[in-house]
């Protein structure tokens, strides 16, 4: 597997580490079903997903990587910090 | 009071000759980490200039002036080594010393691209890998800065506690290599 | 027998070898299988389940019987392909699957109970009785079972694995590979051309055929001596690609060191390579089939693809007086390369009525093989035609059912492929892989011509796809025969017809395994057996699919394949963990005190990937406890010395700093003051505990956050979230700064006194009390020095660039022992820490929250902080819940082991009436007892109680008393000073 790191180019998935799904945490005061849900209740979808993944090995940027858990084709790599640094 | 003796990385460890590679350890410099606060790389990037000649290059890059070297080592982080760093350049970044936080290899010779390619996953061919290239990745089971300084030179900086399994790791692959290039 | 002339062989050098402890000779060129076949050899192995003799049937990866173990010793190699082992002087191999040799085998026994052990026979005849199953069946089924024997000791030989990138991979080197490579590798791409063979060139080198004017061998050499000159054109010869993977990542195996007649002990045997390409054409050829008859696997019997290999690569005929059987053209072929060798063709026996047949040979039109005589060899054939049936004397049979294009590495991303009618053969479904383009006969393309061609198409797609001209390339000129092909699957008749030859699984298998209603494909795999083991049924799927078909009353198309996987071909693991052969693969950390530590004899222990002393031996002392008890002596009564580099430590700047911390901490550091340290806790999202550790504020806005040895990397990986994804707009930069220090503890009531020896100015109590930090100098360098206990006396912490750690190490230890004490190390640090109730990842093992750990007073009210809403969870507040205690023993037995379960007094020792647990003990020579850190339920609530302590693994019981977690100066009085 390789993923297209916005900054470094296209690398092996061995500098990448898996983050799981790339969910918004809720407000401190969201209460406990909206914080069960971002801690504990996954979607596990056949076809695309969110993820975050780290570029570890790589410039240290966490990624939202849009792919298919079923072809596994990457769709779009973009950087969680919308860039700004 | 105590006399203290500094010691390098690989002390002990290198020069190696293998085949047609040769290890050496780069010489002690001074590595500063900059890391510019927010929104402020272009100010940054103006007072590493002002101060030591060359800027903040983009990523996989590095750029080399007179004694002052700058690599891009991730996401708003970049290394100056060589000079002690200008006092002023921390109005705009956050300055770390590194100096000792890493061991510097230089690869070199014929067979030096075929030994890296035995332990990271880089595409090292000259197309996406000019001189002057400096990108982040592994060296086999390690976190490191691999630079292209040569057209059969290379560096990789990798972290100072690791030094001898980075010499291990790059002596058993010039070794393979070098017994290929003998047959 | 070796031909008088002819072959791709070197005549001029002759290798001797060994098989089976007799001595041969060959050609260099050769495989051993068909120098085997040159010394007239033509029992080879035995089969997997009967013991039938085997010989030689293909002349490829693809073979099924001659399975060879190479070399003895640790370094031996069972289950080799003859087929594709090259000769070398020296060679030695051995049979498999017999004893006591290939000729004279006991175990052929099984085959007189063939009716008794079918597909399937071991889940019915070792039913009864039940406790049979144990003591007999499975040992008995488990000797006879498996295929060659490792040698169970370490492997000395070097393996390799390498990485390689590429604009297009080329996989397979025949008519459509080669040209394939031509074209891209003359438009200037970086071309990699893989192929399995030493001498690459697919069926070129096999075959009687004229390509642009010249014998194929001739043109494919030509071809790759002209790839070979281009510097963007890399040939890896001896190299099967063997998995593809996701985004353009391909798998491959080099055969590096095996062929050769000595290797240098640095060369490996083998290497694995990791491609990635952007683009690939995969020209992998076909393989030939055969067709099921009753006897169709005694030796003599081989594809005739692989017979016209023999003749026309190897000069070799594998018999004198052959018979030809076939459904399409390559029979007449077959026929035509053995007259043109000067071996006598017994018939040419052609399936297909409408055949003619220009030879002079006996031919049989429209007739089938129905039997082959002969049972260490093929001694005669039986032929059934319209008018009866007749036998022919003949000792080898050339057998070709028709081409199955290579599909394999199609299929490894979940692609299925596609039946093709008119070729009777399933071909590559379009896109199965991306960027992936089927070419020449794997895309089913069946002449020379056609391939040529087609190869030169794929490269165009390629290039075009890669945004490069395709360069103006003139097409060799070649045969250009259509393939004219009449399926044929099964003769039936009398007799086991075989359709694995691998597993012995028979037509009559295949067909019992759907009686059994295991209709699919994939169930009658796993019923029969068939396709499994290292050919993985490359010879025999198609085949025994369409008898599946035909038992089911379903069209092969709809029947369908197994499902492809990678290896295409096996791969040795020793070549996949090449480099974690030792040692292992993990880099080892080493501090800078490590040679001085080594020097005084310091037994190392591994922390993380970390070298830590465990102890410093000294004379007289006999055990490793008499040393860890004087060093604890040290440290509470003078002064000792520890090497705590291998600790995280993170330099955080900027104006958010403090609000960082604030959101990564459950308590507040953006009230630190510069120069004072704060012990912080921090949380995972889910409100368990991450790791803990001291964050000292530097400057205004300048912190260095410190985490526990383990948890480096976990911290940093979380701060870097935090600071990007959870709260982007903060204004702080994170940098590990872990490498750059070297930083010792100085701990015990002479410490101060140390430090002022060393340092340039003397410590002045009231400027560093405890929680202090700031900057010092040592020896003309500047230091970082911390005010900070992990053994509850008066202790410092001093950071200096690590380049100096060697020497401030000596210098600090030397003056320790001085002044009455020395180097401590971790079984000593631990005891230490363990007296005073402090926590370690023994305490801190994921499953604990700060109210666990008695830390609740530690999580602020007023901030939002990562794990607060999960910690704030009514069920992780339960006064309950298992927390932190301390425990002494109380009564005769005194030994504390950790991981032991916690009861109460009288209740019974088993999982329901478990109370807790212990994580950490130690012997404390401050108390003069053992002591223990657990978990218990309400602990807090029953200090004064007496639990029971169980050890089921050890079995040991002990009574404790449950107390505070700290032994030692509750009141901190020492510490503080």
């Amino acid at each position: 597997m390789r993923i297209n790191c916005p900054t470094c180019g296209e690398r092996d998935r061995r500098e990448f580490y898996y983050g799981g799904a790339a969910l918004a945490r809720p407000a401190e005061d969201a209460g406990p079903q909206a914080w069960d849900a971002y801690l504990h209740l996954r979607d596990n979808p056949a076809g695309r997903a969110r993820e975050w993944w780290f570029h570890e090995s790589g410039c240290s940027a966490w990624l939202l990587v849009e792919r298919n858990s079923v072809t596994h084709e990457v769709y779009g790599v973009a950087l969680a910090d919308g860039g700004r640094s | 009071m105590v006399e203290l003796i500094a010691k390098s990385a690989a002390a002990g460890l290198l020069p190696r000759q293998i085949g047609r590679v040769s290890l050496s350890e780069a010489v002690f410099r001074p590595i500063t980490g900059i890391s510019p606060y927010a929104g402020m790389v272009a100010q940054a990037a103006a007072a590493v200039t002002a101060a030591h000649g060359v800027g903040l290059p983009g990523p996989n890059r590095l750029v080399s002036g007179k004694g002052a070297e700058v690599l891009w080592v991730g996401r708003n982080r970049w290394l100056l080594i060589g000079p002690e760093p200008d006092p002023r350049l921390t109005e705009t970044a956050a300055l770390s010393d590194q100096s000792d936080a890493w061991v510097s290899v230089l690869i070199s010779g014929a067979d030096a691209a075929a030994v890296l390619a035995r332990l990271t996953p880089l595409d090292l061919r000259d197309r996406g890998f000019a001189i002057g290239t400096s990108a982040r990745s592994e060296l086999f089971h390690m976190p490191a800065i691999i630079a292209r300084t040569g057209a059969v030179e290379w560096r990789v900086m990798c972290f100072r506690s690791m030094a001898r399994t980075l010499v291990k790791d790059l002596s058993v692959a010039a070794q393979s290599v070098a017994a290929r290039a003998a047959l | 027998m070796r031909l008088a002339t002819g072959g791709l062989i070197d005549r001029g050098d002759a290798v001797s070898f060994r098989f089976d402890g007799h001595s041969y000779t060959g050609f260099r060129g050769d495989t051993l299988a068909s120098a085997l076949l040159a010394n007239g050899l033509k029992v080879v192995a035995r089969s997997f389940k009967y013991h039938r003799p085997r010989g030689v049937f293909s002349a490829g990866s693809e073979e099924p019987n001659a399975l060879v173990t190479l070399g003895r010793g640790p370094g031996a190699e069972p289950n080799a392909r003859a087929t594709m082992v090259e000769l070398r002087e020296g060679l030695e191999a051995r049979a498999q699957n017999c004893w006591p040799s290939v000729t004279w085998d006991l175990m052929e026994v099984n085959d007189l109970f063939a009716p008794l052990l079918g597909a399937g026979f071991y889940y019915k005849t070792f039913m009864w009785p039940r406790a049979f199953w144990d003591k007999l069946y499975e040992p008995l089924i488990r000797q006879a079972a498996g295929l060659g024997a490792l040698s169970v000791t370490a492997n000395p030989d070097r393996y390799e694995k390498a990485y390689a990138h590429c604009d297009l991979l080329v996989v397979g080197a025949g008519p459509a590979g080669l040209m394939a490579a031509l074209v891209a590798g003359e438009a200037g791409a970086d071309v990699i051309l893989a192929d399995e063979d030493a001498r690459p060139g697919g069926r070129l080198n096999s075959e009687r055929l004229q390509v642009g004017g010249q014998p194929g061998a001739d043109w494919a050499a030509t071809v790759l001596a002209r790839l070979e000159a281009l510097p963007n054109v890399r040939v890896m010869r001896r190299t099967s690609v063997t998995g593809v993977y996701d985004q353009g990542t391909f798998g491959a195996l080099e055969r590096v060191g095996q062929h050769l007649d000595t290797r240098a002990p640095d060369l490996p045997l083998e290497c694995f390579w990791r491609i990635a390409a952007k683009q690939v054409v995969l020209a992998s050829g076909a393989l030939e089939r055969s067709v099921a008859f009753a006897g169709n696997d005694r030796p003599g019997v081989m594809l005739a693809g692989a017979l016209r290999s023999y003749l026309n690569r190897y000069a070799v005929a594998p018999g004198r007086r052959v018979t030809v059987f076939g459904n399409s053209d390559d029979a007449h072929r077959t026929a035509a390369d053995l007259l043109a060798a000067g071996v006598h063709v017994a018939a040419l026996i052609d399936a297909r009525p409408e055949a003619r047949c220009d030879l002079e040979v006996p031919f049989y039109p429209g007739a089938v093989v129905s039997q082959v005589k002969g049972r260490m060899g093929v001694e005669a054939v039986r032929v059934k035609t319209a008018s009866g049936t007749q036998a022919i004397v003949s000792d080898c049979l050339a057998v070709s059912g028709g081409w199955n294009p290579n599909v394999h590495l199609s299929c490894h991303l979940n692609g299925r492929p596609v039946w093709d009618a008119a070729l009777a053969a399933f071909v590559p479904a379009p896109d199965a892989v991306p960027g992936l383009i089927p070419a020449g006969a794997a895309a089913g393309v069946m002449s020379t011509a056609g391939c040529l061609a087609d190869g030169a198409r794929a490269a165009g797609v390629a290039l075009a796809a890669l945004g490069r001209k395709v360069p103006d390339l003139a097409l060799p000129e070649a045969e250009d025969a259509p393939y004219r092909i009449r399926p044929l699957w099964v003769v039936p008749g009398r007799g086991r017809a075989w359709l694995d030859l691998q597993n012995d699984v028979t037509v009559k298998d295949v067909q019992g395994a759907a009686q059994e209603n295991f209709r699919s494909v994939e169930h009658m795999k796993r019923y029969t057996t068939q396709g499994m083991s290292p050919d993985q049924g490359k010879t025999s799927n198609i085949g025994a699919l369409a008898v599946l078909a035909d038992a089911t009353g379903r069209g092969i198309a709809e029947t369908g394949t197994t499902t492809y996987r990678p290896p295409y071909t096996p791969v040795a693991i020793a070549a996949m963990g090449a480099g974690a052969q030792g040692a292992g693969f993990a880099p080892e950390r080493f501090t800078s005190s490590h040679a001085a530590s080594l020097e005084r004899g310091a037994p190392m222990i591994e922390a993380g990937l970390w070298y830590r002393p465990s102890y410093f031996p000294a004379k007289g002392e006999a055990t490793w406890r008499q040393a860890c008890d004087r060093e604890i002596g040290w440290v509470r009564n003078a002064v000792g010395l520890c090497d705590v580099t291998t600790l995280g430590k993170i330099d955080i700047q900027g104006p958010d700093a403090g609000a960082l911390l604030d959101f990564v901490y459950t308590n507040t550091f953006s009230t630190l003051k510069p120069g004072r340290v704060r012990y912080g806790v921090m949380l995972r999202e889910d409100g368990f505990v991450m790791d803990d550790g001291t964050t000292a504020c530097l400057a205004p806005g300048h912190y260095l956050m410190t985490t526990t040895t383990a948890a480096a990397g976990p911290v940093m990986r979380h701060l870097e979230f935090a600071t990007q994804v959870l709260r982007p707009e903060l204004d702080v930069q994170i940098t590990s700064v872990t490498e750059q220090w070297a930083q010792f503890a100085v701990a015990g009531p002479k410490s101060r006194a140390l430090l002022s020896e060393v340092l340039e100015s003397p410590l002045d109590p009231a400027e560093w009390p405890f929680m202090a930090c700031g900057a010092v100098r040592v020896g003309g360098v500047a230091a970082r020095l911390f005010r900070i206990s992990f053994s509850g006396e008066e202790a410092y912490e001093i950071a200096v660039p690590a380049r100096f750690g060697d020497s401030l190490f000596r210098a600090l230890v030397a003056r320790a022992e001085a002044l009455g004490g020395g180097a401590y190390g971790m079984e000593a640090l631990n005891v230490l820490r363990l007296e005073k109730g402090l926590l370690t990842h023994a305490e801190l093992h994921g499953r604990t929250t700060s109210f666990d750990l008695g830390l609740s007073g530690m999580m602020a009210k007023k901030k939002d902080f990562i794990g607060r809403a999960a910690a704030a969870r009514p069920g992780l507040l339960a006064g309950d819940r298992e927390r932190l205690v301390g425990l002494r023993p109380r009564g005769p037995v005194q030994q504390l082991t950790a991981g032991a379960f916690l009861f109460a007094p009288e209740a019974p020792a088993t999982r329901a009436h478990a109370e807790g647990y212990t994580t950490s003990v130690g012997f404390s020579p401050t108390l003069g007892h053992s002591i223990a850190l657990g978990f218990l339920k309400s602990g807090p609530e029953r200090q004064g109680e007496t639990v029971r302590l169980v050890d089921h693994l050890r079995g040991i019981e002990v009574l404790c008393e449950v107390c505070a977690p700290c032994f030692y100066d509750p009141d901190g009085g020492r510490m503080r000073g």
